[in-house]
């Protein structure tokens, strides 16, 4: 049931609404407010009229009706699902940090400034960075701000001619899609068999007209690119810059710095690796690194700290003890055009998604330096304990001979040879069992596909419990097929018809007894 | 070791299923030259109780004055229930509801919203969220482009954001589409008509139409809508959701349209409301107001709808209903062909993860206040905005700057140096509004204020105590 068919007319939350004076007029009784009547609204708009105890249950309820990481193990590929802290939540909405006005004066704004300097210092250290801007708000429009620097970089160079950028076929749809927002066409590169970039393909397609290339690694095929520093030399020598994705930083965190690499550029998903959460699609949060040519061009806005009266710029931060690291003396302040006059500009109204930064930022002071290793570690274990596992169970690896990173792939394909039962059949049969699915049909190289991502903060238990899940569907196919096929059958729908979602657009609820538009 | 759950025994048992001694092993693939030293700038690790103790200390450093800055982000009451029930597990760590079996709670909730937010814009359509409303005005801006065909060029009244109008020129400008500034009506405060007229006729794709404006003045939103239509243009409105509770929806904007213009693409008489009002084409803006916390600029989310016949040019994630096997009402992702992981390179916009839990919490909060608590809220903010601009005249060399009606913001102008006025109330606890110097240096020492609902009469008394204290003092 909708809302919206829980309405009764005439029912008022009282307690939400304001007693003011001013607020009791309305354009059907006259308001007081010399907005001229053409300019008001007759209509009234179709919003519920719901107790507050009729909204809670029935949001809850809805709520109910998701597999979510803190419910259901979540291995989704290229998602990094791990444990999203409670005390990231809570601290970052205390109430001071919730109250403050984006253009209040910075000095009602140092600790939350505080934080994200350290953030920034953060980044820098675990990437191997120059600089770091927080502000793109998730991971798309991070490569946005570092094509844009690429940009930036070469017409402030009067190099204009330079009009492709490089993608592999197996990198993510927001590096094509990102490119030519930045007003580049794309070159696709194809995969080698064993899983690395086609090298000879890669000096084919560089030349004087590349800008640069767009890289993930560990690549969407769940293998550490070995060859990067051939790659990178390709690119570089050809006056190029490399871009790194950094969709897949959980699984070298704090192992390699994409720095080390020799990338020009990076974005960081925070959601993904400092495990702020998915929230059911955002907010993200994509803060951008660069190497030193590129520190002009950093998105604004970016946080500094000014030399403290009392001259505390010797030890990091962070390598302070905790206690009385609250209060300082130091001031920090966003810079802006004046500090940065050639930078790319900003990305959004104020200053990103800071309430999703201050959570990055807990995490990250609750792993420390060690932290951030096991991270890399662990999800690497759990990849390649569960690849191990399935490959001696009988299922198809991609790529066998090489270490899984942080995830891995699987063909269903010698299963719907054998039984007609897809990758996608068993996704569905897995919410059956009570697993969220891998991701399906992602990276297209390898048929039938799913591409598995245990994360960190997943016990033995619970791989040993997906693997036995997998090999039941597996049993069910030849037996029962009809009943994969049919799945799932415990969600609260079944499979739905996008056919008839796409072909006769439903977008929003019309009353329906009114023929009026709504 | 924090958020890992792995024992002494579980390490050894899952080595001994790999056949790798140790867990070193696992990133021999990798170069041993790349591999990274110590991290320096990190710092050890802190306990909940110990980096709770270092996240409360900040925090406290940054108690905050009585505010009466707008300017794009507005302090409205928020019900305890909104934010009790959007992070609640189930929504706060869901994914992109792509296994839409597993993810029918935050899809109906979207379906729900998307109705939400189309009904108030008066609009068809709605996409489940951009990131925040200054680059939802950049996305809105590609999409008329892209819709238009011919022309790059779009016009953006000078009443748009300053901050608005830096962001859009920072995203599309890279794909060569070039933003033409229209001056406004230094007595109104309003887009200036005048310099409107020497662009009739042009080819160009799109006008913006904000309402209400930077500074809080209502734009003649009929007339400009009539005639960028006449110009073939098609009208992007920018507007504060909120506002529309009282205000006219986008979608009703303009006359009645005796000929349907041409549009470019599929469907275009579709785009005809049965009232016949072509309206807006697209409706864009920040849902901040809809029960997102001020938190020093975000998150929050954009919003975007449109007329019917631009659906499939819209940025962003659709949800759309239909049925499951069984015939029984579902909800999934549509039109995702629109979209980069189909798309690729031919995708409307490289966008990906959006705001969703921004909207779940918007949702909810639309669903508590219902059309009359938001109407009220509206209302009350416009009210008190009012008697602010009246008690602040009442100080010697106050004045109200422009003659156009205001929902609620003003701008006022003062006798002294705006940034030393609003540094001395600052001192007093009072964040008295934004300066426009730095970006209306024509204004002289202006200041943008605004007081929300949530202020009262004695907010009000305060505020203007403060300002005569500075003035004065």
């Amino acid at each position: 049931m909708l809302i919206f068919e829980r309405s009764h007319p005439g029912r008022r939350n009282a307690a939400q609404a304001p007693h003011h004076a001013a607020a009791a007029g309305g354009p059907s009784t006259g308001l007081r407010t010399g907005i001229p009547a053409a300019l008001l609204r007759q209509d009234r708009p179709l919003l519920p009229e719901a107790s507050e105890m009729d909204v809670v249950r029935h949001y809850t309820r809805l709520s109910q009706k998701n597999f979510s990481i803190d419910t259901h193990f979540y291995p989704l590929g290229s998602c990094t699902m791990k444990y999203n802290p409670r005390a990231c939540n809570t601290l970052a909405m205390l109430p001071n940090f919730l109250a403050r006005h984006p253009l209040a004066p910075e000095s009602t704004g140092q600790g939350v400034l505080a934080c994200l300097y350290d953030l920034q210092e953060i980044l820098k250290d675990v990437t191997g960075m120059a600089g770091v801007s927080l502000m793109p708000m998730a991971g798309a429009q991070g490569e946005f701000a570092g094509i844009a620097m690429i940009r930036a970089y070469h017409d402030m160079r009067g190099d204009t001619a330079r009009s492709e950028i490089i993608v592999p076929d197996a990198a993510h749809g927001t590096n094509p899609a990102t490119a030519v927002m930045c007003g580049y066409t794309v070159k696709e590169i194809p995969t080698g068999a064993n899983g690395d970039v086609d090298l000879d393909a890669l000096r084919a397609a560089t030349g004087p007209q590349t800008a640069g290339l767009m890289l993930t690694n560990p690549s969407t095929l769940g293998v550490f690119e070995k060859r990067i520093t051939d790659i990178q030399k390709v690119i570089h020598d050809a006056g190029g810059l490399l871009y790194y994705d950094g969709a897949n930083l959980n699984a070298i965190l704090g192992k390699v710095k994409p720095g080390d690499m020799g990338f020009d550029v990076i974005h960081m998903n925070l959601h993904k690796t400092f495990s702020t959460p998915h929230g059911g699609g955002g907010p993200g949060a994509g803060a951008v690194g660069v190497a030193q040519r590129l520190l002009p061009f950093l998105p604004l806005p970016v946080v500094a700290k000014l030399p403290s009266p009392a001259g505390g710029e010797s030890a990091a931060r962070g390598a302070k003890p905790a206690g009385g690291e609250g209060i300082n003396n130091e001031v920090f302040r966003y810079l802006t055009e004046k500090d940065l006059p050639q930078s790319i500009g900003h990305l959004s109204a104020f200053s990103g998604n800071i309430g999703i930064l201050l959570r990055a930022y807990v995490y990250a002071r609750m792993l420390g330096a060690e932290g951030m290793h096991r991270v890399a570690e662990f999800a690497t274990l759990n990849a390649n304990y569960l690849m191990a596992e399935l490959y001696k169970a009988g299922f198809t690896v991609a790529f066998p001979q090489r270490r899984a990173s942080h995830e891995f792939i699987i063909s269903m394909k010698p299963l719907k040879d054998a039984t007609g039962i897809s990758a996608m059949d068993v996704a569905k049969r897995l919410l059956d069992k009570g697993y969220h699915p891998p991701t399906t049909y992602f990276p297209m190289l390898v048929p039938e596909c799913l591409l598995i991502e245990p994360t960190e903060t997943e016990s033995k238990e619970t791989l040993d419990g997906f693997v036995a899940a997998l090999k039941e569907i597996r049993d069910e196919a030849h037996a029962t097929p009809e009943l994969v096929k049919g799945a799932p059958h415990t969600m609260p729908v079944r499979r739905l018809d996008d056919v008839k979602a796409a072909r006769e657009l439903d977008l929003t609820w019309k009353t329906p007894t009114s023929t009026a538009p709504v | 070791m924090p958020f890992i759950p792995h024992t002494e025994q579980d390490i050894k048992a899952m080595l001994a299923s790999i056949g790798a001694k140790n867990i070193d092993a696992l990133f021999d693939e990798i170069p041993a030259a790349l591999k990274s030293g110590k991290l320096t700038a990190v710092g050890d690790g802190l306990n909940e109780m110990q980096v709770s103790r270092l996240m409360r200390e900040r925090a406290a450093q940054d108690s905050q004055p009585l505010n009466f800055i707008g300017a794009g982000a507005y302090e409205h009451h928020i019900p305890a229930a909104v934010w009790e029930i959007a992070t609640r597990g189930e929504y706060y760590t869901a994914y992109t509801p792509y296994q839409a079996e597993a993810s029918q709670g935050t899809l109906q909730t979207l379906y729900e919203y998307q109705t939400m937010i189309a009904s108030l814009t008066g609009m068809d359509a709605s996409n489940a969220s951009l990131y925040d409303g200054a680059s939802g005005l950049a996305e809105a801006i590609l999409m008329a482009v892209r819709a238009h065909k011919t022309s790059r060029h779009v016009l953006l009244p000078a009443t748009v954001s300053p901050l608005y109008r830096s962001v859009a020129r920072s995203i599309v400008r890279l794909q060569n589409i070039e933003l033409v500034e229209i001056p406004f009506d230094i007595a109104t405060g309003t887009i200036d008509f005048k310099a409107l007229e020497q662009y009739a006729g042009a080819d160009i794709a799109a006008m913006v139409i904000p309402q209400p404006n930077f500074f809080g003045a209502l734009e003649d939103v009929d007339a400009l809508t009539d005639w960028a239509h006449a110009q073939n243009m098609l009208a992007i409105a920018l507007v504060n959701p909120l506002t529309l509770a009282l205000l006219k929806a986008p979608g009703n904007w303009g006359s009645p349209l005796p000929n349907p213009l041409p549009l470019a693409g599929e469907g275009a008489n579709e785009s005809l409301r049965e009232s016949n009002i072509r309206g807006a084409d697209i409706a864009v803006g920040d849902g901040q107001p809809l029960g997102a916390p001020l938190s020093s600029g975000g998150p929050y989310f954009g919003f975007m709808c449109c007329k019917q016949a631009l659906v499939r040019q819209m940025p962003g994630r659709i949800i759309g209903r239909t049925v499951d096997l069984d015939g029984k009402q579902g909800f999934t992702l549509t039109l995702q062909a629109r979209e980069q992981h189909i798309r690729r390179a031919k995708a409307t916009s490289n966008i990906c993860s959006n705001q969703g839990l921004m909207v779940t919490a918007a949702t909810i909060h639309m669903a508590l206040l219902g059309a009359d608590g938001l109407r009220r809220a509206a209302a009350a903010s416009h009210g008190n905005t009012q008697s602010l601009a009246a008690l602040a005249c009442g100080v010697p060399g106050v004045k109200r700057l422009f003659s156009a009606p205001h929902f609620h913001e003003v701008v006022l102008r003062l006798p002294k140096s705006s940034a030393a006025v609003l540094a001395g109330m600052a001192e007093q606890g009072v964040s008295g509004g934004i300066d426009l110097q730095p970006y209306y240096p024509q204004l002289g020492n202006a200041i943008l204020v605004c007081a929300t609902e949530t202020k009262t009469e004695e907010d009000l008394q305060r505020y203007v105590a403060a300002l005569r204290h500075v003035l004065q003092g």
